[in-house]
């Protein structure tokens, strides 16, 4: 079993190597991938180092470039393939078909990975990717219970990556567009989703009012920590009760399940997280890495550590489990 | 230049039988729309609402003239999904509209159309589709007219189609929000989603409204419109215009987006009969404008656009 492991910056990338990744996945500093955040990910330069590092050492390296292609400058994509090509990328995370035919006829010697921003949910819509694009792996949308990723492993000619820590999206991922609904920017257009630059914390008598472009997306009353206002995790009001009303700020964790993922046919084991810190990244991936090998006490013991890491200090399960839904 | 048409999108929300009959029956005599897009398409629990009344609906669209296109699932997950999903498109004895990555895999070679729900973004996405046997590519509401008029530029594949009427589908979830807000889950939802047939609002703790919960699927509170858009993305090369179906008088809406198609009304004056017509929800056409989505950004008649979000 592969662990799949996030860096944001050419620190966290070295860090992720050191603590046991079996590769690190990264992206171009533009909109060319889904974490599109000020300050994070890589020049060319600081890419092919970090290619370099890693395979040293034994580990590879995949490049996100899991945005859709804005029409007219396609050539911003093309460029960072050819560039993740030349630096030596192990494989290509791609969610746009017009980018996908584009290296499987430019690069076909690439490995190409379909990202879960692709949403591909289904035997027929992984084997369409397989067929058209030669893709080699996919990263399965954060909607599917185990059963369902069993039986669609065994009707399909690719490998199985699935997200098993950390951020979670509660909608069909690379087919929302919550965030440019309130702020003009999108996951599938700008990489961005609730961006930080649109977040407000307002003070409203004892509570703090967190608001997203023009909304007010949670609001805590004195002594509860406030969290970001990520859309899809905000409080809100149906049919007059306040509730959550999509999913709590909770954060994935299916790691006590790596025994039944790995019976269900899962190559690769993806932890989220590239806009976090190289405390976290080192902090999850040595301890996930010891959990893949230790017992099932130990590992319970060892995922407790993890906890402390998580949003809110909570974690979910998600649709793997069947009564999420 | 071909005269643009309206289509009419698939229902989204769950209408009780009778309901959903008696509105195509009203459409099929009363609309100026040339194709009916028809078939439930956010949720494969709620198939036996619409199924026995399915045959009828689709005889008298087409004896009044009009072209019926089978709209297939958003969100395929379960192996019933799979197997709902091929056996749709395997008896299919009329063009299929694909929503889902599964259905262009099983609609390869045959003509088909691809529906608002799929990515496609630029160019390269939409020639790829069309050498498949896309014949028609509804883009993406999220898209702003920059992207919209680069792609409707390349000729000589499928025509393009906009989403020119309708809240607006934002996401869609393994999860049932809808069923959650009333204390069910989706495996045991007692279909609650059919309380509300134009869906329950989302407001904000301030009780601003924000968005719309149709099932699995989450909709903007505001209604899209681009009637004030038509001539622009008629120019770029627009050929259909979708309107979606909202619990109003959607043949009233459809001839209003015909009258302003046709020159025969300003769309200022349209945009407002519209407001009447459907007055649970304002106006937004942000999107188009590369705004948020929620925005209305008035024309002005001198051709500045004023924003009034």
């Amino acid at each position: 079993m592969e662990l799949i492991c996030p860096a944001g910056t050419p620190a966290a990338f070295r860090e992720a190597v050191e603590a046991g990744a079996d590769a690190v996945y990264c992206g171009f500093r533009d909109e060319t991938n889904a974490r599109n955040f000020p300050g994070l990910n890589f020049s060319r330069p600081e890419l092919k180092q970090a290619i370099a590092y890693a395979k040293a050492r034994g580990v590879q390296t995949f490049v996100a470039l899991n945005t859709f292609m804005r029409a007219g400058d396609e050539d911003i994509w093309y460029r960072g393939a050819a560039d993740a090509v030349a630096a030596g990328a192990d494989a290509l995370i791609l969610a746009d078909f017009g980018l996908m035919a584009h290296v499987a006829e430019h690069y076909p010697e690439q490995r190409l990975h379909v990202s879960v921003q692709a949403s591909a949910s289904n035997p027929d819509a992984i084997n369409f990717l397989v067929e058209a694009f030669n893709a080699r792996r996919v990263v399965l949308p954060r909607t599917l219970t185990i059963a369902d990723i069993a039986r669609i492993a065994r009707q399909i000619r690719c490998e199985v990556e699935v997200f098993v820590f950390g951020g979670l999206c509660v909608m069909a991922e690379g087919r929302c567009s919550l965030s440019s609904y309130a702020t003009a920017k999108s996951p599938n257009m700008n990489g961005v989703c609730s961006p930080a630059s649109h977040v407000r914390y307002v003070a409203e008598g004892h509570d703090l009012v967190s608001k997203l472009g023009d909304y007010t997306i949670n609001r805590f009353p004195e002594g509860e920590a406030a969290g970001y206002p990520t859309l899809c995790k905000g409080r809100f009001d149906l049919a007059s009760t306040h509730a959550y009303a999509f999913e709590d700020p909770v954060s994935l964790d299916v790691m006590n399940e790596i025994d039944a993922l790995t019976q269900a046919g899962v190559t690769a084991l993806k932890i989220e997280g590239r806009q976090r810190g190289k405390a976290y990244v080192a902090e999850a991936v040595s301890t996930l890495r010891k959990a893949l090998s230790a017992t099932p006490q130990e590992r319970t013991r060892l995922l407790t550590r993890l906890e402390a890491l998580s949003e809110g200090g909570k974690t979910t399960t998600g649709a793997y489990e069947k009564r999420w839904r | 230049m071909r005269m643009a048409t309206l289509t009419l999108g698939p229902v989204y929300f769950l209408w009780d039988g009778p309901k959903w009959r008696d509105f195509y029956k009203k459409i099929a005599h009363e609309a100026p729309i040339a194709r009916v897009v028809i078939g439930e398409t956010i949720c494969s629990k709620r198939n036996h609402f619409t199924a026995p009344y399915m045959e009828e609906v689709i005889v008298h669209l087409e004896r009044a003239g009009k072209e019926v296109i089978l709209s297939s699932p958003a969100l395929v997950t379960l192996e019933r999904e799979s197997r709902l999903m091929r056996e749709l498109i395997g008896e299919a004895t009329r063009k299929v509209e694909a929503n889902d990555l599964s259905a262009l895999h099983l609609l390869a070679g045959k003509p088909h159309v691809i529906g608002p729900l799929v990515n496609v973004y630029n160019a390269a996405t939409a020639k790829l589709l069309a050498a498949r046997g896309a014949e028609t590519i509804c883009l993406p509401p999220e898209l702003p007219f920059s992207s919209v008029e680069k792609i409707a530029a390349i000729t000589g594949g499928a025509d393009y189609e906009i989403f020119a009427f309708g809240r607006v589908p934002l996401a869609i979830s393994a999860r049932c929000a809808h069923a959650r807000a009333k204390g069910a889950v989706k495996d045991n939802c007692r279909f609650v989603c059919g309380d509300e047939p134009d869906g329950l609002a989302v407001k904000t703790l301030d009780r601003q409204p924000f968005l719309t919960l149709n099932g699995v699927q989450t909709l903007s509170h505001s209604c899209q419109s681009l009637i004030g858009e038509t001539a622009d993305l008629t120019d770029a090369g627009i050929a259909r215009f979708r309107l979606s179906p909202q619990d109003c008088d959607m043949s009233a809406v459809a001839t209003l987006y015909r009258a302003v198609l046709d020159g025969a009304m300003e769309a200022g004056a349209a945009a407002e009969r519209l407001e009447a017509l459907y007055p649970a929800a304002p106006l937004s056409n942000g999107f188009h404008y590369a705004r948020e989505g929620a925005a209305w950004i008035a024309k002005a008649r001198t051709g500045q656009h004023q924003a009034n979000s």
